[in-house]
């Protein structure tokens, strides 16, 4: 196979991109350059477009003698990306733009490209396994290390581009592949893992969203709406947040108060007790579907964060192609831009963007504001 | 993976002259410090001496006008700098720099940074569609104050595009003046008939690996009487403009492989006009909608002869090169960057193309190396290279549903 690997300076995509190679593909490395303002955003040591990723990216190819290539996807990381984490974050919902950025950019703008040079597959240093299930469908499963396991992240992708995403890290714990990256020479062995959202180089969320958006200041208030406190912009704010309210006073249960609500166009932040946070269903729209779009009713599990424990869920799609998520054991802080992605044991069914939440506390469902 | 290569990238860098590589090698066997005075130096010096008159011979000039560097870029910033500085001292009213808008980056950023650091006042010579100065322009704003213009810079001859400057203009509109005039020849030298004495020129930079030399050297030709201050200070080499011990093999190279090149020009000129004539009429034929660049005269005195810049409407050049590549044929979508990201090219865009035109645009360039296979190596794959890069431009522009 003619492979595209996407080499981003880090040492999972280039003991990705050795395995591919290993495996008998013509491989070509392609390093993203996503940083509109490279001058700024380069500078950060957390970021993951920095001019050094550039190169260890570049040494990692030139090691595996594999032909290596900047694309310039600014533009579409931009507007595809970041463009749209900032206005989720205005209207009060919270994205995940790794997630964001495998079904737009990584896995539809790299991949249309690759697939339009005559690229059969694009190759990335993700942790998940892609399982061929016979009769030529292929299937999306959890990597073989739980703690690296990526999937969530990736259950955006539908059928067609798994068909040609290979992830040759999904059934290798994170711990040997850097040391395979150490036997293979890879300068970048003992480079330390990306964290955070890659554009904000300083990790500071709140302040990027406060330069994006700008001061939009209001109050802090409990469920009857009493006010405890200000806040200089409520996208700042997630639900489930505790840390950072700066709110004087103690509850008067004594009991520690989390953000229950955030809803920028009043400027109101809403916090509360723990329980408050509980929620057993959420409603879920833009449904993608890794394999067959859901059928009846589904019985599995479902995980609503990166890095979040998955609950056993019941599952239905409504008419109006939205999804139902029934979360049989109730789940702590969703927020509203989260996905939901399902699970039937380690493969990936596929996944919804959360638009409403049920609170165990409530009977009624809480719209995402729009 | 093992495919034929076929180079049309000259103007990035060249094949070293068998000739040169004996000279280099068995120059870098032998010690010595051309500034020491003992018998390994003397006989370092004397290569040295020996490389600087030839040099100077090849090249139209005198011996003592040749300042050995190392490249291109070094050359450039010292004529630019230089000029400045002394040309600033001698009298402070002197700020303006006069350069033309579609200089190479080691002319552009020097002038860019006297304006930023030194209170430079820099003025940018439009271009025409073909990329030719404007010498009107430059007429003009010299006329307007003459006493406060630094220098001129103009290029002999473009990197990107291959069209030639109207030196002789430029240098006798400065001259009337008494403005001193700098150009970069690093593309012209074994290309077009170069002769410092005959142009008027002020300084000159030269290269090394342009002309089948080595890398890492260069000189600047620059007259007698012209002041300039140093960039590098130390142990007062190079008429103590350019300190720095000498690189005696390279130095050795340079020059064989300018006289080289300079020996052949007349010959070779024909010979890459020709070839690059077919270079053109083949890409043209495969693809009709194909834009050359530059100035479509295929005349020695307005296109450098090694040099075909085409636009594939609808195509990204780094698929472009990375089809090409794939078929093993190099060549270049323009100005490389450190960083490897395609910024549309200053030149196309002070020629008046489009964003989307510039980031469509390929170089292939000639040299000494090159071959009638060469072309006919490029004739049969850029048709289905183009085809290919089209499908990936369109794809490319589609939005993404959300």
């Amino acid at each position: 196979m003619r492979v595209l690997a996407a080499m981003s300076g880090g040492v999972d995509s280039a003991v990705a991109a050795a395995r591919a190679v290993d495996a008998g593909h013509d491989v070509v490395g392609v390093h993203l350059a996503l940083a509109s303002n490279p001058a700024s955003l380069r500078n950060g040591a957390r970021g993951c477009c920095t001019l050094e990723d550039a190169r260890d990216a570049r040494r990692a190819a030139d090691l595996l003698g594999i032909p290596f290539y900047v694309w310039d996807l600014a533009e579409r990381f931009r507007a595809d990306v970041v463009e749209d984490f900032v206005a989720e974050y205005a209207a009060g919902r919270t994205p995940n733009p790794c997630l964001r950025c495998n079904e737009r950019v990584k896995f539809a703008a790299v991949l249309d490209r690759a697939v339009a040079l005559g690229f059969d597959a694009v190759c990335t240093g993700h942790y998940a396994r892609v399982v061929d299930a016979g009769d030529g469908r292929r299937e999306l499963h959890r990597a073989a290390d739980p703690a690296k396991d990526q999937s969530y992240v990736l259950g955006v992708l539908t059928a067609e581009q798994l068909q040609r995403a290979l992830f040759p890290l999904g059934d290798t714990l994170k711990g040997d592949v850097r040391e395979e990256a150490g036997r293979r020479g890879l300068a970048v062995a003992g480079k330390p893992d990306s964290h955070d959202v890659c554009f904000i180089a300083d990790g500071d969320t709140a302040g990027f969203l406060r330069r994006s958006l700008g001061a939009a200041p209001g109050a802090i208030v409990d469920a009857d709406g009493t006010v405890l406190g200000r806040h200089e912009g409520a996208y700042a704010y997630t639900v489930g947040q505790r840390r950072g309210l700066g709110l004087g006073r103690p509850a008067s249960d004594g009991r520690p108060r989390y953000v229950l609500d955030v809803s920028p166009v009043e400027r109101r932040v809403t916090v509360g007790p723990a329980d408050a946070l509980d929620v057993r269903a959420v409603l879920g729209v833009r449904p993608r579907w890794c394999g067959p779009p859901l059928g009846g009713e589904f019985h599995g599990s479902a995980q609503l964060r990166a890095h979040g424990e998955p609950v056993p869920a019941r599952a239905r799609r409504t008419a109006a192609d939205t999804l139902v998520v029934d979360l049989l054991r109730p789940v702590r802080g969703v927020a509203p831009g989260q996905a939901v992605v399902l699970y039937d044991g380690t493969r990936v069914v596929g996944s919804a963007t959360v638009d409403r939440v049920v609170r165990a506390s409530s009977d009624v469902a809480e719209a995402g504001r729009h | 993976m093992s495919v034929p290569r076929t180079y049309l990238d000259h103007a990035a860098t060249t094949p070293m002259r068998a000739e040169v590589l004996e000279v280099v090698t068995a120059r870098m066997r032998v010690l010595g410090n051309a500034s020491s005075l003992h018998a390994s130096g003397r006989a370092a010096r004397r290569v040295v001496e020996e490389s600087r008159e030839a040099l100077a011979a090849a090249l139209g000039a005198r011996p003592s006008e040749v300042v050995f560097t190392s490249g291109g870029t070094e050359a450039d910033n010292l004529a630019v700098k230089g000029l400045y500085r002394a040309r600033q001292a001698a009298d402070p009213r002197r700020r303006r720099v006069l350069a033309s808008a579609v200089e190479h980056h080691a002319v552009l950023d020097p002038v860019k940074w006297l304006a930023d650091a030194e209170e430079a006042q820099v003025e940018w010579l439009p271009v025409d569609p073909y990329g030719r100065v404007d010498v009107a322009a430059l007429r003009a704003s010299l006329a307007a104050d003459p006493g406060s213009v630094a220098l001129v810079t103009v290029m002999w001859a473009n990197n990107e595009v291959g069209t030639v400057q109207p030196l002789s203009d430029v240098v006798s509109a400065a001259h009337e003046h008494g403005v001193p005039v700098h150009s970069d020849a690093v593309q012209a030298v074994g290309q077009l008939p170069v002769d410092f004495a005959a142009s008027g020129l002020d300084a000159m930079t030269v290269s090394g690996h342009k002309v089948g030399g080595p890398l890492g050297v260069g000189a600047l030709v620059v007259r007698r009487e012209v002041e300039l201050v140093p960039l590098l200070h130390g142990g007062g080499q190079e008429r103590d403009v350019r300190s720095g011990t000498l690189d005696t093999p390279a130095i050795a190279g340079l020059s064989a492989a300018v006289v080289a090149s300079q020996e052949e020009q007349p010959e070779s000129g024909q010979r890459l006009a020709a070839l690059r004539d077919d270079l053109v009429a083949a890409v043209l034929g495969a693809v009709p909608d194909a834009v050359l660049n530059g100035d479509p005269s295929g005349d020695l005195r307005r296109r450098l002869p090694g040099n075909a810049h085409f636009s594939f409407p609808g195509c990204e050049g780094d698929s472009l090169l990375l089809l090409l590549d794939a078929r093993g044929i190099e060549c270049s979508t323009g100005s490389a960057c450190s960083a490897g990201v395609a910024q549309p090219s200053h030149v196309l865009v002070a020629m008046g193309a489009g964003p989307e035109l510039a980031r469509a645009s390929l170089r292939f360039s000639l040299g000494h190396t090159s071959t009638v296979a060469d072309v006919e190596a490029l004739a049969r794959a850029i048709g289905p290279v183009v085809e290919r890069a089209r499908l990936a431009g369109v794809v490319n522009t589609r939005k993404v549903s959300a």
